[in-house]
């Protein structure tokens, strides 16, 4: 600090707390909405003080599922969501490891045209080519399984070259030392590079688990059985019941479920999130 | 490209090493991308049972109707809305934070969160603060005399998808701007306030010039993700409604190929959004490498 | 690594394939809340009664969104076997002929009874094909009534047992309402395109399309921007500046019902089968049921109102034995006792002679009053050309259209000739790309 300014010392925590407040603001009242039985938002206006039905309202959203809803019990939606996060991660880190191994390492025919071809896939969002991989995953037969929900979603282009990025500062004599010590490519992947990645493949694994966390248009197209819903396309379900009003109380109280594993995967995991953040993006 | 000079001499191993990836690519990526500018030549019924090449009337519709058009031009106010919002918000908490002696990390931990939230758990928030029945926020401004109703008022439906937008993008921002602004050497300013330079002529002919790539990285991904990643935001708040005001590009290929069913002009919508990433990322690529430079 | 994941991936998508005792039939629907907890019911009543099959209702969230998922899951060859589909969904269906099953085929392959003559007549019009043919099972059909609360009538000092009966009375009564501070607003609507378009000109007799509002055939246009429609819908944007009308939102007008059972409006139209939501939220007060109103200057005896809710339709594609399992279902479903238990639950028309009769011999009509407002709605009277109904292409489309401009009329973008008149060009661009796509 160079000077010492008190006014602004003020201001700065004065931004930072409101930053904070206007940040907070929305997730404190939905807690606050999950601790309220149903009649309160029937009535009139929102409280904005908890109420004494939070033992309650989460005990049936995870217990039997909102009524009506068709929904599942949450806690199912829950290890729905979890599985589906976990198996895009795996993937995800696992066929970009190999193929940014390949890149760097070694030169095969097409190399450059593969390389390029995994680039065009930063282009193409989902929600743009969504109908026509609907109909691939269809034609498949892989509507409703957990495969039709990651396989697609696992292509990465950002994890590859994030790998290949990595891979490229990886020192010369490494290698020769390897090979003097007769290891062939796959030990030379597996004793050297894999521990080597290993920060990096942390870091990355947290922005994928939330990746995955969050999906929401694809799960609700292939998944027709409710055994595969996933809390983040229940949540959407159980606000849109046709002729009835929402319940607001049960709603809330799923929101803040939905919100609770990743927020704390990135409050408690910080650094890795910081590091994978910025990294991905290079 | 570059490579390495040490490589391995193995002929086959590559190609199971980069296998899945490609396959996966190949299946998922560039065959759908394919059928997707396959259909937007045709006209199918809903079922599929029938259809017709049409040659580019899709496309010619698109441009006639001025639906698109309207579309397109909410779409860039809705993006340029959600950058500048996010942007500033997040660049005043990264100088505020970057200021701080003590608690800096905690601040950080209390603002990134939002990351995390699902889009269309944001956008369940934000929709049940400003419902108009029960809300908290319309009977708030109420008693401001704003009378708030986005079910009606387009205007205020596009504030609302704004708000919940930027909302969840403020942290990103916020973690980027903080990592440049502590990249800025400190002896830089220390120098310049020795020449007698304020805080705020020292942000803005330091800090802020020095930070530029940054910004240039955060406009072109913000703008990117305003456009394409906010489809369950919108999709959890107004649906593009009242009278289509928030029925930006994205949620009308979805609403016309899903809901409306008229899968060639949903297609043909589709295309010409890829051509638009295509030039986005050309543009990321060209610039944020190269121009912007101090 | 990637051989665990492989191994994963292989044992979850083994574990996708349900090991069958019983031949299990998928039934998706769009009925959610105290209506799909009452269909669930009924299914499981179905699963009892034998063991050969099993009817697994899946909600798919609302009506559009099942009709269109329904579509998707067809074009994957995903699909159920039967699925509920909303009248408007009618002429899109009946339009492909290679997807649908038709319900008096199936039934007479399957070698059941299906008299249609068993059914209420502006039900089974609807979904009958030129030949007469009932294509799909009428499930939940119901009309749009008017709810009032009573005590806001009283306290507002209007006589709580008199509903309004035309527009006029409408407008005075929530003038009434709103002055009185009884209430924050007089009236809303669920369901716009449905009660405030299309059973409003059939209530008055005016066409909504061309060639017996579609029943005549394909190349039909619409024509609902006459003078009646321009009038109402000009009065709705009036009193919703006076703050006598509050709009709901779009589609089925999500909005609605809370504005009515929070009691900040009097007056609520929606659809008959609101009733089971209305007596489950209305705790603090009482509720009046009372017909539609209409403008008495424009006809002195409004005709029928026309029905919405949905059949159920039977998809291709299935394997033969669960088309055995669907009119197993189906022959349960038109039981009188099972019809008049969710007619009666849920505020669905009865849809048998049957269901009513049963109604009636048990005293049903005489303990509640108002429920059989809609039913003597919808049978009032002769229909006309421009009352038994709608058959138009695209027709969800269309009301999304409907929607926006009425939308565009709130917000003060349009007037309501202008509103209407865009609608109806819009519309009919739809109409010509759904005969262009069915040739």
């Amino acid at each position: 600090m160079i000077e010492n300014r008190r006014w602004l010392d003020f201001l700065t925590h004065a931004i930072l707390i409101l930053g904070v407040a206007i940040v907070a603001f929305p997730v404190w009242v939905a807690l606050v909405a999950s601790t309220h039985p149903a009649g309160t938002f029937a009535t009139g206006h929102m409280p904005l003080l908890p109420g004494g039905a939070a033992w309650e309202n989460y005990s049936t959203v995870l217990g039997s599922g909102m009524r009506g809803a068709g929904s599942e019990p949450l806690w199912r939606m829950l290890v729905n969501s979890a599985v589906m996060a976990v198996l895009i991660t795996v993937g995800k880190i696992a066929i970009s490891l190999t193929s940014a191994y390949a890149i760097v390492w070694f030169r095969f025919p097409l190399r450059v045209v593969c390389f390029w071809l995994i680039f065009i896939t930063l282009m193409l969002p989902v929600e743009v080519r969504i109908l026509p991989t609907f109909k691939v995953v269809a034609d498949f037969g892989l509507l409703n399984s957990w495969v039709g929900l990651t396989l697609p979603l696992i292509a990465s282009a950002t994890a590859t070259f994030l790998f290949r990025q990595f891979f490229m500062t990886v020192p010369e004599e490494l290698v020769e030392a390897a090979r003097i010590d007769g290891a062939g490519p796959m030990k030379f992947f597996r004793d050297i590079l894999l521990p080597l990645s290993r920060t990096n493949i942390a870091a990355l694994s947290v922005i994928l688990f939330i990746y995955g966390w969050v999906q929401y248009l694809w799960p609700t197209l292939v998944t027709t059985d409710p055994k595969f819903y996933t809390i983040v396309m229940g949540i959407k379900r159980m606000v849109a019941v046709a002729e009835a009003d929402p319940q607001w109380n049960f709603v809330m109280a799923a929101v803040v479920l939905a919100m609770l594993p990743p927020v704390l995967v990135v409050i408690f995991m910080q650094r890795l999130f910081v590091k994978g953040l910025i990294e991905t993006e290079k | 490209m570059q490579t390495k000079r040490t490589i391995f001499p193995n002929k086959g191993l590559p190609w199971l090493l980069i296998g899945p990836q490609m396959i996966v690519t190949a299946v998922f990526f560039l065959w759908p991308s394919a059928q997707a500018i396959w259909t937007s030549f045709r006209r199918e019924d809903p079922f599929g049972l029938n259809t017709t090449f049409v040659g580019l009337s899709n496309y010619a519709r698109l441009f006639e109707s001025g639906e698109w058009l309207e579309a397109a031009g909410r779409t860039a106010v809705f993006a340029v809305s959600v950058t500048a919002l996010s942007m500033l918000a997040a660049l005043t908490l990264a100088l505020a934070a970057n200021r701080v002696l003590r608690g800096s990390r905690i601040y950080t931990t209390l603002l990134v969160w939002p990351y995390a939230v699902a889009p269309v758990v944001a956008g369940v928030l934000w929709w049940f603060l400003f419902n108009p029945t029960i809300g908290i926020l319309p009977l708030a401004l109420s008693a401001l005399g704003i009378d708030w109703n986005h079910r009606i008022n387009g205007d205020q439906a596009m504030i609302l998808i704004v708000i919940a937008a930027a909302w969840k993008q403020v942290s990103y921002d916020f973690l980027f701007f903080l990592a440049a602004l502590q990249s800025v050497p400190k002896s830089l300013i220390e120098a310049a306030a020795i020449d007698g330079a304020g805080p705020f002529r020292r942000m803005r002919d330091i800090v802020l010039p020095l930070i530029s790539p940054t910004t240039f990285f955060l406009l072109i991904v913000n703008i990117n993700y305003a456009m394409f990643d906010t489809f369950a935001i919108i999709d959890a708040t107004t649906s593009g409604g009242p009278a289509g005001a928030t029925n930006i590009l994205v949620y009308k290929v979805y609403a016309d190929g899903f809901l409306g069913l008229n899968l060639g002009s949903s297609s043909a919508q589709s295309v010409v959004l890829m051509l638009i990433v295509v030039a986005l990322t050309f543009v990321q690529f060209r610039y944020v490498e190269r121009k912007v430079q101090y | 690594m990637k051989q665990q994941l492989i191994g994963a991936l292989l044992a979850s998508a083994a574990m996708t394939a349900p090991a069958l005792a019983q031949t299990e039939v998928q039934w998706w629907h769009a009925m959610g809340g105290e209506l799909g907890t009452k269909l669930e019911q009924i299914a499981a009543g179905f699963n009892e009664t034998q063991k050969d099959f099993k009817i697994v209702p899946v909600y798919k969230g609302s009506y559009p969104e099942t009709l269109t998922a329904a579509i998707a899951a067809f074009r994957a060859k995903e699909q159920p076997a039967i699925v509920q589909v909303f009248e408007v969904g009618t002429g899109t269906m009946m339009a492909a002929k290679g997807a649908v099953y038709p319900v008096y085929k199936l039934m007479a392959d399957q070698g059941k009874t299906f008299d249609k003559a068993d059914y209420l007549a502006p039900v089974v019009g609807y979904y009958s094909d030129p030949e007469g043919n009932i294509l799909s099972l009428p499930f939940n059909s119901s009309t749009p009534i008017m709810y009032y609360n009573k005590d806001v009538f009283a306290k507002a000092g209007l006589d709580p047992e008199v509903a309004p009966k035309t527009w006029a009375e409408v407008e005075s009564f929530s003038k009434k309402i709103v002055d009185s501070g009884a209430a924050r607003c007089g009236f809303t609507s669920g369901w716009i395109s449905w009660v405030q378009l299309e059973n409003l000109s059939a209530l008055h007799d005016a066409p909504y399309g061309t060639k017996e509002n579609g029943f005549a055939g394909p190349d039909t246009a619409f024509t609902f921007n006459g003078d009646v429609q321009v009038k109402h819908w000009g009065n709705l944007k009036k009193w919703a500046d006076a703050g006598l009308f509050q709009y709901g939102g779009p589609v089925g007008g999500n909005d609605a019902p809370p504005k009515f059972y929070t009691q900040e409006c009097a007056i609520y139209m929606n659809s008959s089968a609101s009733r089971a939501g209305v007596i489950n939220n209305a705790k603090d007060f009482k509720v009046g049921f009372a017909p539609l109103p209409y403008y008495d200057d424009v006809i002195a005896e409004p005709k029928n109102s026309i029905i919405g809710g949905a059949t159920l339709w039977v998809l291709n594609g299935r394997p033969a034995a669960e088309y055995k399992g669907v009119a197993a279902f189906f022959d349960y479903l038109s039981k009188a006792e099972v019809q008049a238990d969710w007619h009666q639950f849920t505020g669905y028309l009865p849809i048998t002679h049957a269901a009513y009769d049963l109604g009636v011999s048990t005293g049903y009509y005489a303990k509640t009053p108002g429920a059989d407002v809609a039913i003597k709605q919808i049978t009032r009277g002769t229909p006309s050309a421009h009352s038994k109904g709608l058959r138009f292409g695209n027709l969800t489309q269309v009301r999304d259209v409907i929607d926006s401009e009425f939308e565009a009329l709130l917000a003060s973008k349009k007037t309501a000739k202008e509103a209407l008149d865009s609608a109806v060009a819009r519309g009919n661009t739809i109409l010509r790309d759904f005969e262009a796509a069915n040739k």
